[in-house]
């Protein structure tokens, strides 16, 4: 059983090292299928590292223990890197991950709720927040303290149910209810499509009590994790600032890093340039 | 307004203006009244509703387990969401608004959040097909037909308050996701207490050689009352009742079908999609090449109006269906 550590305890190079190897994971699995939504996987990379190995209380032998910490990954695109979270923590096996995106494989490119870990389906853009309030309100009446984390993105925000939502929160003073906005500037048509600043002023004036950081910051991201803990009748909104692609140069300048398909030779170029990026060994 | 529907000095508001039933026994909020009594004993049951509380007969529950009741506000996707993620910490949610905005408004959340993750979530839906006045905003002529495209959705349309609180335990009962249409206010009694009702089963309530209905909703109502009348002219009409409309009772259809001439379907919908279309595609796959005439609603919206002026205007009162039945070219 996995309890979330105590604020202030985090090992802030050991969660850069975890989200490094997630980061390895989703380039293996992007360049299993020659293609992914590896720039998105790769900018919410210390997120899920930070949640995963810091901030979550879980058991991983019992994903469906019912007081568990809930995260939902209302951007179902994003499966990637879920999945390599998943497997890091021992949900998964680890070796299942070169499945990802096949046929047959329950790795899906955008996550279905049939496999363990999953807590929503998300595909379908501005359904996760209604989602993880309902479970926040369910919890509530159980008495129980687990709480409920919401990634969801700059351009789900567009979906009007994304506020639908946000209303409801801080009307029911969700203050076990964290939002993660991952704010990476892009989406399905190019860089974002629709203004959504100021995002951070919108979370306020929707009563929510809000963060921005750079979400590629490992100590930004568990200083505001530590910060969401706390139970003052308010929900959280923590704006991650990240970059698409993180960890590959030519990645992170992609005008087409929403969806990336190349072929395996360039792969390797991509994957060394990471290796070179991050100073790791491949 | 005729009958025991509407009675005196009850405030008419948001479209509540329905009147079904001639003259029968009628029963005060029979949804709302079977919930609060099943919440007694089923902790895991919760509320909610849109901003309809009042207008979909949900306030007996709320007034009984106020911390198990949620209103959102106007805002239907996220009345269902909401409903779906309580369904995933074990809770029995029944979420209430009107047929429109639970179909038109929440249709991807009802499809996805729902029902492809078969949660355990109860949609009450009011104002089916012409059981308002206020015209298209608020008519659901369609509800029946888009929701019973939803895989693994289940789809009830009550004929009566008998019906209504039977149907409120039963998919109480049931593990997954049901739409159930909601007569509201005051619900005339048609059937006898002790009247069973099973999920996807149709019962046959009357039997007769020459015509037979297949009704749902309130129509099964007119329908019996069309028989009684047209048989004074030497007409035999059975009825057969059809409450779910999936998992539909192709069965027992084909089989009350074999027993007479002709067949009439008659529903408070739109005739593309709903039971028609469900008659006929059941007589089809079951090679029985029998006349289907259609009472329904036709293939438009409709215009606002007193709900016994449309109803009449668009043949679906008791009159109607006799006028209808009579008109039948009979061997």
């Amino acid at each position: 059983m996995l309890r979330n550590s105590p604020p202030g305890s985090a090992d802030v190079a050991a969660l850069e090292r975890k989200a490094t190897l997630l980061r390895r994971h989703m380039l293996t699995m992007a360049r299993g299928q020659g293609q992914g939504y590896i720039g998105q996987g790769l900018g919410i990379a210390d997120a899920l590292a930070a949640l995963y190995f810091h901030e979550l209380r879980y058991d991983p032998h019992n994903p469906a223990w019912p007081d568990r910490d809930r995260f939902l990954l209302s951007t179902g695109h994003y499966s990637i890197a879920l999945w390599a979270t998943l497997a890091e923590a021992g949900i998964i096996p680890v070796e299942e991950l070169v499945t990802y995106g096949a046929d047959n494989s329950r790795l899906e490119m955008s996550t279905l709720d049939t496999t363990p870990g999953v807590e929503v389906i998300g595909g379908s853009l501005g359904h996760g927040l209604g989602q993880g309030i309902g479970q926040a309100l369910g919890l509530r009446l159980d008495r129980s303290d687990a709480r409920v984390f919401v990634e969801l993105s700059d351009g789900e925000m567009q979906e009007g149910s994304t506020w639908e939502a946000a209303m409801s929160a801080s009307h029911f003073e969700l203050d076990g209810l964290v939002a993660l906005i991952d704010c990476n500037g892009i989406q399905a048509d190019g860089p974002v499509v629709l203004n959504m600043e100021p995002v951070a002023d919108k979370w306020r004036a929707f009563g929510w009590e809000t963060f921005e950081i750079d979400g590629n910051d490992m100590k930004a991201v568990v200083d505001a994790l530590a910060g969401a803990r706390q139970r003052n009748r308010k929900p959280k909104a923590i704006v991650l600032r990240t970059l698409p692609g993180k960890g590959v140069p030519r990645i992170e300048t992609s005008e087409k890093s929403h969806f990336f398909r190349i072929d395996v030779a360039q792969w390797d170029g991509i994957i060394a340039e990471f290796h070179k990026s991050m100073g790791t060994r491949q | 307004m005729s009958g025991g529907g509407i009675k005196a000095g009850r405030t008419l508001a948001m479209g509540q203006d329905e009147a079904v039933g001639g003259g029968r026994q009628s029963v005060e909020a029979p949804f709302g009244r079977a919930l609060a009594r099943l919440g007694q004993s089923r902790h895991a049951i919760v509320g909610l509703t849109a901003d309809l509380g009042k207008y979909t007969d949900i306030l007996p529950f709320r007034d009984a387990f106020p911390d198990r009741f949620f209103n959102v506000g106007m805002a239907e996707q996220n009345l269902v969401a909401v409903a779906a993620g309580l369904a995933r910490t074990g809770k029995v949610p029944f979420a209430t608004t009107y047929g429109v905005f639970a179909t038109r408004r929440a249709y991807d959340f009802v499809a996805i959040a729902l029902a492809h993750s078969n949660l355990n979530v109860k949609i009450v839906a009011g104002l089916p097909g012409l059981t308002t006045g206020y015209g298209g905003t608020h008519q659901a002529i369609e509800d029946l037909a888009l929701m019973r495209m939803i895989p693994g959705l289940t789809v009830i349309d009550p004929c009566d308050a008998t019906e209504i609180e039977a149907a409120t335990e039963a998919i109480a009962e049931h593990q997954g996701p049901v739409y159930m249409r909601l007569m509201r206010g005051s619900v005339p009694v048609v059937f006898e207490p002790g009247y069973k009702f099973e999920i996807g089963k149709a019962r046959r309530l009357r039997e007769g050689s020459d015509v037979g209905v297949v009704a749902t909703g309130f129509m099964t109502e007119r329908a019996l009352d069309a028989a009684e009348a047209l048989q004074q002219r030497g007409i035999s009409v059975g009825v057969l009742h059809v409450p779910t409309i999936k998992p539909f009772d192709a069965a027992a259809v084909t089989e009350f079908a074999a027993s007479v001439d002709h067949i009439v379907t008659a529903e408070n919908h739109v005739m593309v999609g709903g039971l028609a279309s469900l008659v006929v595609e059941s007589l089809f796959e079951a090679g029985i090449a029998k006349k289907v005439t259609r009472i329904g609603l036709p293939d438009r919206y409709i215009e606002c109006g007193a709900v016994p002026t449309l109803q009449a205007k668009y043949g679906l009162t008791t009159e109607a269906v006799v006028a209808t039945i009579t008109g039948l070219e009979l061997a």
